[in-house]
Formats: C-alpha cells, structure tokens, sequence
C-alpha cells in the first residue's frame, strides 16, 4: 500500500499491465518522447521502446480505428485521446464501429481509450468537457470514470482486460490534487460495483468522477452546520452502473441528489433520476434533485468557469433544499 | 565597393511596407513575450501557446490579404489576431477573460476571432477548422464574390483527415482557397517526420492536382509574395494552392512545455540566428529602407503599446456570471429554460394552478 496521485495511479495501471501482458501497446498523439500531454505516460517510451508506445500523428479517427483493427487481431491497445474533447474526432470509429463489432459478427474489440477530460482551470469550451453522456447512449460501449486513486489503477486494470471497448474518463482536475492509498500488485476494480464514499442517512448523493470530492465538501459543511448526515455512492462506472447500490441507498435515505459536471439534458444523471422514479418512487420523501453544469459550452473566463461547475455551495444549497423538504 | 551589388535597393519593397511590415512583426513578438510574462504570473489561464519565431509567416501572409478576403488560423494565433487589426487591448483583455476581450473571455487564447475584420477565429482542435474554411470559400465563389479566403494551419494538422477532406473538396468545386501550412517542424513534440510518411508536406497538393508550393517562412518578403500571388490566383480563376512556410518556434508547444526533451539546443539555436525579425531589420537597414533609430523607435513603440494593453485589460471587468447562459442559442427563448437548471431553481413545488392530467 502506498500513497500515489490519481496521475501516478493511472500510469501504474498501464506500466504493470504492460509488464504482464505482451498484447497491451499504446498509441496516441504525443506520449512517447513528450510523455503524454499531462505526462502520464512519462518514461514509458524508454521502458517499453517505440513499438509498444507509439507517437501517433494527430489522426484520432485513424488511432481509434487501427485500435480496433489490431484488437481483432488479438492485440490490446490502449489509445490516448489528447484531451476528452477531442474524441468527437473518432466518434464513428467508437460508436458505429467499436461498439457493434461484437453485436455484427462476435468478435471482441478489447480496446481502451483514455480520455482526460473535465474542467477547473480555464481550459475553454474545447478543452474541458466531459462528454460520457453521449457515449452512455450507445450500447457496446463500456465507460468508467474513477474518483480514487485506487479506483484509477483498478479501472485502468479492468479496462485493458475487459472484452469490449471501455472509454476511461480520468478527469484532468484530480491528476495531482487527488492523493490516496493505491493497494499493491494486481488490484482491478471490477465494473459496475458502486463504492460507498461515505455512509450517511438523511439523503444520498449518486455521483462520479472528480464530482465526489464536489459532494464530500458539501457533506462536511452540512455535517457541520445542522448535523445533515450525507450517503456519498461513487458510481466507480457508469456503463455498467450499480443500480442496485443506488436503489439501496435511497430506500435507506429516501431523497437523492444526483451530481455531475456534464451538462444538464439528456446527461447521465437523467437516466439514473428515471430509474429511481421508476424503481423507487414509493421509496422516495422528496423528488429527485439534479445538480449538474448548464447546458452552456464551458466558458474561458474563470468567473464563469465558476458558475458553470457545480460548486460545493450549489450542492450544499440542494442538500438544504432537500432536508427541508 | 561590391557592396552596392550584394545589396541591390529593393524595388518591390517601399519604406512605409517596410515599416508596416517590421512594426507588426514586433508588436506580436512583444506581446507574446510578455504574454509569457502574464501566463506565469497567473493572470491567463487554461493554455497558452506562443508563435515566437513564427512572426513572418503570419504577418507576410495576413498582409497580402485584400478586403473581403477572409481568414482562418490555428489555436496559435494571438499574433494572427493582432495582424488583422484587432485592439492589442481586446487581445490581451481574452487572454485574462475580460469581458471586453474579443470573445468577451469565452474563448480564450485559442479562440481569438474578430469576425468585423473578417478573421473567422482561432480554432483549438487540430484540422478542424479546414474544413469551414473550405465552406467559407464556397459561399465566396457561390454568391460570385471576387475574394479568397486564406486558411493557415500547423504542419500537425496535415495529418488529420479533415485535411484530406477539405483540399479534395476545394481541388474538386475549384474553390478561392489557399491552404497555408506554418510549418514549425513540430506538432507538440513530434517532429514532421515521425508524423508525416511525406514530410515535404507541400507535395500533398499533388493528389489533389493542385499548386503546391514551400518556401522560406522566416522571410516576411517571400511569404508576402507567395501569398499575394496564390491569393491572386484563387480570387481571378477560383483554384485553390497549397503554401508550405517553413518556420520555427522558439518556445515549447505551450507555456508549460520548456521545449527542450524533444529537440537539441544546437537546433534550436541555429534557428535563433534566422530569427525573421532581425533578419528583416537587416535587410531593410541594408538596403537603406530603414535606419537604425527607427528600428529602435519601433520596438520602443510596440513595447509601450503592449504596456498599455496589459495595463487596462487587467483594469476591465470580468464577465459577470448572470451572463453564463447568454449567446448560447442564437435567440433568447432557452433562457428561461436555463433558469431551471441553476440551483435554486424550482424543485418539487406544487403551485396552487397546477393541475394533473388523468
């Protein structure tokens, strides 16, 4: 056991599974020599040589395309998109290709695309975003979105093993402020199991990704202010996700809060209201709140980056809302 | 006394172009310089990427357009922007995202645009802007304008296949285009030959049987004139041209990228004593066009200029962030909808009015 960064974690993630499994290479726009554009997979290229970590030209329609096709033939490529941003670049090779080889013929497309994403420091409205809802939508697709460090290395294990292309969202923000004990050697994380972040009994916030540490602020300051006991479940992954956790949480708490930094319609949290609204309802003491950024492009300007990401005061506004309810 | 033949006077070259030219090739490296200065600071946030070095390419280009002619560039483009004419002021105030910035601080440092003086942005995602230029340039030929549009981009973006897309289209419908590649030699880190199986990049135009050509592009004069010439081209006999200007950037592919693990200090200094601003000072002092007081005279007049912007862009206004759901929609009637997503908005309130439907 040992304390790493989300950063640290990922990278241990690909370096061990490289180590174990000959079949695993990377590709992507600048990771070798450069190290990656957030670095993480620097020193690799030394370690691993040229073949197994591939300076990609800026083809993100040919990098996610050549995965697949090399993923046919045994192999099991993990490709970085530079930002997540830019995966709209490969949308078709992803969703029409990717997703339905399997569903077309049988054969599996164990490929992973990594896809730092998520804003906080004034990246603007091309290098910010956190598109998973879109690729939520399209079945073939697997998708997880770590909060932990522990949870980085788990998923990125369980990512590269699983049969099926999985996007890996690791959120740019929690790269080097997000520090935790990551457990040693072979550690995956399985899909579709939700984590408990924190226990609590008045309401349950469902969420994921760099939004837990959104909740957990809030939580504290409630805790702290009237007592307002907070349940935080970390959906680890959302395609798979834990619906039995989340309904379990609610039938314990009966009033939800569902929290992401994707924009508003049609985001993730819509589908996790709907199930609870169809699952739960008789459950349920309030209706179920959504927090999430507008449905607005992520501006440049720091004030209103700051007004588009739910903050732990907008979170802490709804758990008041919602206790009073 | 063989100096007179080594220096002929330059007849293509007047004292106010000279002037013109060398001013705004040092206003941009001015401001960029201290634009470095504001990013380290802490006052620019998000990403910031320099075209140090990359001075004549822009301005020999960006000064061959004529009115009407229209204008794409890359995400490195503070220097694109100053050199349609852009306030310096409204520059800077979108680097710091000020609302008077020239996106009113929504785009930011890659996504300057000044749509008035027919620069149609800065685009952050590689190669994708091409494609809109090659639509820009329809509409030129479609409503039978006597304009071209030129669209410069880095050589990174060659290997995109919005790049393949767009200069078969613009070969394909003969469109008023030209296609500048700035080629710096590195997409980030990766050199033009790791990414490219035909690093001579301008000889892509020929699977489009389209003119291609390379030139030096730390020679303001020889990109001015490649320019003005393809532009020509495309704007009387609508067909397009490939231009490759070969350039170099001092700095690293951002602010935060020293530079320096991809490349020697050998190369990049061999390419510091081709610096195109000094190279141009050189020629035009030799030749008589400018002297040296007014070079000095020059750099101390951009210098204060750049002063100024910083000093009132960081006296301007943010945006104020009630304003976060304005331009989203191109009318009004999705603000009220916005309204609801905000916390505090309604939330599980039964007004007296409302009814069920059964």
């Amino acid at each position: 056991m040992a304390i790493k960064t989300y950063l640290q974690a990922i990278s241990d993630g690909l370096r061990e599974e490289m180590r174990r499994d000959q079949r695993v290479f990377l590709i992507g726009e600048d990771i070798g020599v450069y190290g990656g554009a957030f670095k993480v997979t620097q020193g690799f290229q030394q370690e691993f040589g040229e073949d197994r970590v591939i300076d990609s030209p800026l083809s993100e329609t040919a990098i996610t395309g050549a995965c697949t096709g090399a993923a046919l033939m045994g192999m099991r490529p993990v490709c970085e998109m530079q930002f997540s941003d830019f995966v709209s670049c490969a949308f078709d090779q992803l969703v029409t290709v990717a997703a339905k080889q399997h569903y077309r013929v049988g054969t599996p497309v164990p490929i992973v695309v990594r896809l730092p994403s998520g804003g906080g420091f004034s990246g603007g409205p091309f290098h910010s975003q956190n598109p998973e809802g879109f690729f939520a939508h399209c079945p073939g697709l697997k998708i997880a979105c770590p909060a932990t460090p522990a949870d980085a290395k788990g998923l990125i294990l369980s990512a590269i093993r699983d049969p099926n292309p999985v996007l890996y969202f690791e959120h740019k923000h929690l790269y080097r402020r997000i520090k935790g004990e990551v457990p040693d050697g072979d550690t995956a994380v399985e899909f579709g199991k939700a984590r408990v972040h924190q226990e609590g009994s008045d309401l349950s916030i469902i969420t994921y990704g760099a939004m837990v540490y959104t909740a957990e602020e809030a939580a504290k300051a409630a805790a702290e202010q009237d007592g307002t006991s907070v349940e935080i479940i970390d959906l680890r992954t959302i395609t798979p996700w834990d619906r039995e956790a989340v309904l379990a949480s609610v039938a314990k708490t009966s009033k939800v809060i569902v929290l992401h930094e994707d924009t508003h319609t049609s985001g993730f949290g819509a589908e996790i209201a709907a199930t609870i609204a169809e699952e739960a309802f008789e459950t349920l003491d309030a209706p179920v709140m959504r927090i999430t950024a507008p449905d607005t492009p992520v501006p440049f300007s720091p004030p209103l980056e700051k007004a588009y990401l739910p903050q732990p005061g907008d979170v802490l506004a709804g758990i008041e809302r919602l206790a009073a309810y | 006394m063989a100096k007179a033949a080594e220096t002929p006077p330059d007849t293509l070259l007047d004292k106010d172009t000279a002037l013109r030219l060398f001013r705004m090739m040092a206003l941009i490296r001015r401001f960029e310089e201290r634009t470095e200065e504001q990013y380290t600071r802490a006052r620019i946030g998000g990403y910031c990427h320099l075209a140090i070095g990359e001075e004549a390419s822009t301005v020999g280009a960006i000064d061959a357009l004529e009115p009407g002619d229209c204008l794409y560039a890359s995400y490195r483009d503070h220097g694109t922007a100053l050199a349609v004419g852009s306030e310096p002021v409204a520059v800077m105030a979108e680097l710091f995202g000020k609302e008077t910035g020239v996106a009113h601080g929504r785009g930011g440092s890659m996504h300057l645009m000044d749509v008035q003086r027919r620069f149609f942005g800065g685009w952050g995602i590689v190669g994708a802007h091409l494609p809109i230029a090659t639509g820009t340039a329809l509409a030129l030929s479609y409503r039978d304008l006597p304009n071209a549009v030129l669209c410069q981009f880095g050589d990174g973006a060659v290997e995109t296949g919005s790049f393949h897309e767009a200069l078969n289209l613009a070969g394909v419908w003969d469109l008023p285009i030209v296609f500048q590649i700035i080629n710096n030699q590195y997409g980030m880190g990766t050199s033009v030959e790791q990414s490219s199986a035909e690093p001579d990049l301008w000889r892509r135009a020929a699977a489009y049987r389209m003119h291609g050509e390379r030139i030096d592009g730390n020679d303001v004069l020889a990109v001015r004139e490649a320019t003005a010439r393809l532009m020509g081209i495309a704007r009387r006999e609508r067909r397009p041209a490939l231009l490759e200007t070969i350039t170099y950037r001092f700095r690293g592919h951002s602010v935060a990228d020293a530079g320096k693990v991809y490349r020697s200090a050998e190369e990049i200094e061999s390419w510091r004593k081709r610096d195109p601003i000094t190279r141009f000072g050189l020629h035009c002092s030799e030749r008589g066009l400018l002297e040296q007081d007014e070079i000095d005279q020059v750099w101390s007049d951009v210098a204060a200029e750049v002063k100024s912007a910083i000093d009132e862009a960081l006296g301007a206004a943010f945006p104020d962030p009630d304003t976060l759901y304005e331009h989203v929609y191109g009318d009004s009637a999705w603000r009220e909808q916005f309204s609801r997503m905000r916390a505090g908005a309604p939330f599980g309130e039964r007004g007296e009015e409302r009814t069920w439907q059964t």
